[in-house]
């Protein structure tokens, strides 16, 4: 087994009284799925506005090891964690830039790459070749991506007009194109119907297998959970009441009773 | 120390004035989360419908100042409440929804055409409102230098203190207040839970003018003279005051407008009086930077 | 229309009832001097007033029978407004009468409106109608700067028409260095006079206590904007937008009254005058030449004529506008554009994408504080004086105008919206005073009716399909 990934130990978030994060330690690896599952309210989002920089972390340590260097997230500035330790998340809520066409979207994604190729404009607005060769393998990167996710021949609608699906699939595929280490997906099969959510799946195994990075997922969809997962955190109430592989964790009497309140067949799926 | 109190003196007034002003910014912000530009415009409408009805006032021969202050509270109140009512449901309500900007540049052209609207009908020439309270007493004499509160200043802060407990008592108290705090904290939920939200808002904005519209009257009586520019100086001001004390903060207006009001006196008073309205500024640019959640406000977080 | 008409009357009623209620002591008592000390008393303008409500009432029914389908009623009711707005009849102001004609020329065109959509969105379905309407567009922006190269050669051309043209290219240039900061970054910058402020301030002080040219100081002017975009803007750009806007006010205001109060530097409300203006090579514009220089008519060897001057500054803001122009357009389809755009559209998407949205704003803002800054320095030349009277927030708020009312981030657009708010009262000037009223009311229609403004397409950065249209 290969080294984790990162590795996030004791991580408590507190929002004045309330604690919505508990002394969490899980770790994640390179080119594994990783879900964190639980109940609403359990502080799966906020575990990842912690890894992402969105909060800064009340206690607890965020370690990134990847490219030979180890970052500290929760040292790092909420853009920098994009920039230099090459995290990428999409939302709950898809956050597109829906005023620009699905192409626009992402190339503002390689924005970084390509601001050092264009000389921070300057070689840009003089039309460098060096710039151009940059700007022309954004584009195939682009298209490569867009490939993948079935809408080269929507390249150059506004990304708001997609259907929701699409919209979806564009949100991973904008994340993607930053080129990371780690991948975090905040309930990517919401509000999706089953094809829909198949497709999701075959992406997101594609995504560990072909480009091996390590994938965070916080999901609902237990179809999505159960099939593709190779490791389980579960939380409740801010707290982790179990780990392990999908079999394990179906089977742990404190997750089902977790559960109990809500459906017990939600874990079966 | 005379000097000294009597500047304190001075200040508290003029701080009773922004703070009456800040809270209809800090209300507004607090339910719909936008900073209505237009509300200094209102502010200055107030003082306006007070002049005006003043100047009705003496000529029906009502000549006890009590009574006419009172009359003219409640005529300026209730026309500058329509002003409030019109502007949110004209240019504000079409805009829930649309583009981040659209509101912001929309509360800047209800501004901009207030502000005109009355100059247009007005006249640009500023407008002496005569002195309808007159007198006051000496606190102390000290130094050589008499400590004097007017009766004028005695009416502003008791006015304003009255208004404010009102106020509180009907944001803490009554079904109104409970329905705007809901709105504040989910607008859906609330609506869901069977809120009317529209109303609601409507509400929080009459009663944000009709609060300015008593500024406006006590600023009318205390400098006894205005224009239809007023309102661009005194609503930054307030809303700095809005801000220093935490914006969505009612306790936090008043302290705000207070704090404003102390340091514009106290800066013309000990430095020079062409800064004064630098010194504003300036406070409320650092604020911004350094405590943008205020002194009272809740940081806020985002929801991502 | 049955039982709905009550319903209707009783609308339009409200409407008028708030109305008067709204104009009843602003409009209906104007308060005036009376004159030898007897203090403020009334110019009753009530019969204004009550003319106004019926307008409205009227108008109002009309405009509820538009939209309930009753069409042909309320083109009828439209046109009587127009015909009482214009009828000879005498109402107790001019304003009146344009109130009533425009309200009915309103009217007219809601009622009309659905027919003239559905003409123009078949047109528009059509792929030859999208095409057309995007050559349609380019097109037009060639010929636009054709008109404006040839203007001053045209027959028309007099003194009068060429500053009018200094003036609004003066406007377009502001627009489109605003339309950087509001247009594509999202950025409301209330303030955006003061850097036209600090670039004429720059140039007058340069130039009359250090007697450097135009053109030494032009990019010097410019700069210098920039620095102080970048010092307002490094403590304030992570404010969200609203406080910004708030902040650029004060800002704005607090320059013009450092201005107004530092008599050492800058003279205070007296201003600073005998600005040189700007030289040809090095020879000056004038009569008779001043010790040392050339005049250009001596250079070039023609007759004096006064209006070589103002053809000469016509040029040269036409050139910076257009410098501004091709920069723009440049910079949007450059990395740093788009992320301009994209923090428009969502900056917390942009931070999870690893762009620093505070450097990014940084540079729209010095960008858009630099074109302020030239113009500026065109603007202290051209006037020769200049005073804090020409930077107040009015003139922050018509350069914003333009940009709303072109659509935010359209470059033609904001051409088309200063010829209309700049050129248009110019040409009218009885309605002068109606001017900031006008725009007052404009950008609350503008946001309500048409938030994108005049002209609201958007052309992709990039393309993966260059022939495609769409």
């Amino acid at each position: 087994m290969s080294a984790p990934l990162i590795e996030v130990e004791h991580l408590t978030m507190r929002f004045g009284g309330l604690i919505a994060v508990d002394d969490v330690s899980f770790s994640a690896r390179p080119g594994a799925i990783t879900a964190v599952i639980g109940p609403n309210g359990a502080g799966k989002t906020t575990v990842f506005n912690c890894i992402t920089g969105f909060y800064k972390p009340t206690v607890g340590r965020l370690t990134l090891r990847s490219m030979g260097g180890e970052f500290l997230l929760e040292r790092m500035r909420g853009h920098e964690i994009g920039q230099k330790a090459r995290v990428a998340r999409t939302f709950q809520n898809i956050r597109l830039f829906p005023g620009m066409t699905v192409l626009e979207n992402l190339m503002v994604a390689q924005h970084n790459k390509l601001m050092r190729a264009s000389g921070w404009s300057l070689l840009g607005l003089l039309g460098a070749t060096g710039f151009r060769r940059a700007e022309d393998a954004a584009i195939e990167l682009s298209r490569l991506w867009l490939e993948r996710i079935g809408l080269v021949a929507d390249a150059d609608r506004p990304a708001g007009e997609l259907p929701y699906g699409a919209q979806r699939r564009l949100e991973i595929a904008r994340a993607m194109c930053t080129e990371p280490v780690l991948l975090c997906l905040d309930e990517p099969a919401a509000g999706l119907n089953p094809r829909e959510s198949a497709e999701l799946n075959q992406l997101l195994v594609s995504i560990r297998d072909r480009d091996g990075i390590g994938v965070l997922l916080i999901e609902h969809d237990m179809s999505v959970v159960m099939q593709i997962s190779d490791h389980i955190v579960v939380l409740d109430y801010g707290r982790k009441i179990a780990e392990g592989d999908p079999e394990a964790v179906r089977n742990d009497p404190a997750v089902i009773r977790a559960y109990l309140g809500t459906d017990e067949e939600a874990l079966d799926g | 120390m005379a000097y000294f109190t009597q500047q304190l003196i001075n200040a508290i007034t003029l701080g009773a004035i922004y703070g009456l002003i800040a809270i209809g910014y800090t209300m507004v912000y607090g339910i719909i989360g936008m900073i209505n530009f237009a509300h200094g415009e209102v502010f200055m409408i107030g003082a306006f419908i007070s002049l005006i009805g003043f100047i009705i006032c003496g000529s029906l021969g009502i000549s006890s100042a009590p009574i006419a202050i009172v009359l003219v509270l409640l005529l300026a109140m209730s026309f500058s409440a329509v002003y409030g009512w019109a502007i949110e449901r004209t240019a504000y309500r079409p805009l829930r929804g649309s583009f981040r900007l659209a509101p912001l540049i929309s509360a800047i052209g209800v501004s901009i055409a207030l502000q005109n609207y009355v100059q247009l009908a007005q006249g640009a020439r500023p407008k002496p409102g005569g002195q309808i309270v007159s007198g006051g007493f000496n606190l102390f004499t000290a130094d050589g230098f008499d400590v004097r509160v007017t009766w004028l200043q005695i009416i502003i802060v008791l006015v304003t203190v009255v208004l404010m407990a009102g106020f509180t008592w009907l944001i803490a108290r009554t079904s109104l207040g409970r329905q705007q705090r809901a709105c504040e904290q989910d607008m859906k939920m609330a609506a869901l839970l069977g809120v009317n939200v529209d109303r609601t808002i409507s509400l929080t904005f009459v009663l944000g003018a009709a609060l300015a519209s008593v500024a406006g009257m006590l600023f009318l009586m205390y400098y006894g003279v205005i224009d239809f520019f007023i309102g661009f100086l005194a609503g930054i001001k307030a809303f700095t005051a809005a801000v220093l004390g935490g914006i969505g903060s009612l306790p936090g207006a008043m302290l705000g407008g207070l704090l404003i009001g102390l340091i514009e006196v106290f800066w013309a008073g000990y430095f020079s009086s062409e800064y004064k309205d630098v010194a504003a500024f300036a406070i409320l640019v650092l604020v911004l930077i350094f405590r943008p959640s205020g002194l009272l406000g809740k940081p806020e977080i985002e929801k991502v | 229309m049955g039982p709905r008409l009550p319903l209707m009357l009783k609308d339009a009623g409200l409407t008028a009832f708030v109305a008067a209620a709204l104009g009843i002591f602003i409009v209906g008592f104007r308060t005036v001097d009376m004159g030898g000390g007897k203090g403020l008393g009334f110019d009753y303008h009530l019969v204004d007033l009550a003319v106004a409500v019926v307008t409205i009432f009227i108008g109002r029914l009309g405009l509820s029978m538009a939209a309930n389908g009753l069409r042909w009623p309320a083109i009828v009711l439209g046109v009587v407004m127009i015909a009482a707005g214009a009828s000879p009849m005498k109402l107790p102001s001019g304003f009146l009468h344009w109130f009533v004609a425009l309200g009915g020329v309103l009217l007219v065109i809601r009622a009309i409106w659905p027919w003239a959509n559905d003409a123009m969105g078949a047109a528009a379905k059509t792929p030859s109608g999208v095409a057309l309407s995007k050559a349609g567009s380019k097109w037009f922006g060639w010929l636009l700067l054709a008109g404006a190269v040839l203007l001053p050669a045209m027959p028309f051309a007099d003194q009068k028409t060429m500053d009018l043209g200094v003036l609004i290219l003066t406007y377009v240039m502001l627009g489109w260095g605003l339309n950087i900061v509001v247009g594509l970054a999202g950025l409301l910058d209330l303030g955006y006079v003061a850097f036209y402020a600090v670039g004429a301030y720059a140039y007058a002080l340069l130039s009359t206590q250090y007697g450097l040219g135009f053109w030494t100081v032009l990019p010097l002017a410019g700069m210098m904007a920039a620095l102080f975009g970048i010092m307002l803007g490094f403590p304030v750009l992570r404010l969200r937008g609203d406080y910004l806007a708030i902040v650029t006010l004060g800002f704005g205001e607090i320059i013009r009254l450092v201005l107004l109060n530092w008599f050492d530097l800058t003279n205070g409300p007296a201003g600073i005058g005998s600005i040189p203006g700007p030289t040809l090579f090095g020879a000056v514009f004038a009569e008779t030449p001043p010790p040392g220089k050339q005049t250009v008519s001596e250079m070039l060897g023609i007759a004096f004529n006064g209006n070589h001057r103002l053809i000469f500054l016509y040029y040269i803001i036409l050139g910076l506008a257009l410098i501004t122009n091709i920069f723009t357009q440049r910079m949007r389809r450059l990395p740093v554009g788009r992320a301009w755009e994209a923090l428009r559209e969502d900056e917390t998407a942009c931070q999870a994408l690893g762009i620093n949205p505070t450097n990014t704003k940084l540079t729209a803002f010095a960008i858009g504080a630099m074109f302020a800054g030239f113009a500026g320095s065109f603007f202290a030349a051209k006037q020769r004086f200049i005073s804090p009277e020409s930077f107040v927030f009015i003139e922050s708020a018509i350069i914003l105008a333009i940009v709303v009312l072109g659509g935010m981030g359209s470059q033609i657009g904001v051409v088309l919206a200063a010829v209309l708010l700049i050129g248009l009262p110019e040409w009218f000037r009885d309605l002068g005073s109606y001017r900031m009223l006008a725009f007052g009311l404009a950008m609350v229609l503008i946001m309500v009716f048409k938030p994108r403004g005049l002209i609201s397409h958007r052309e992709p950065s990039i393309r993966l399909h260059p022939g495609g249209g769409g």
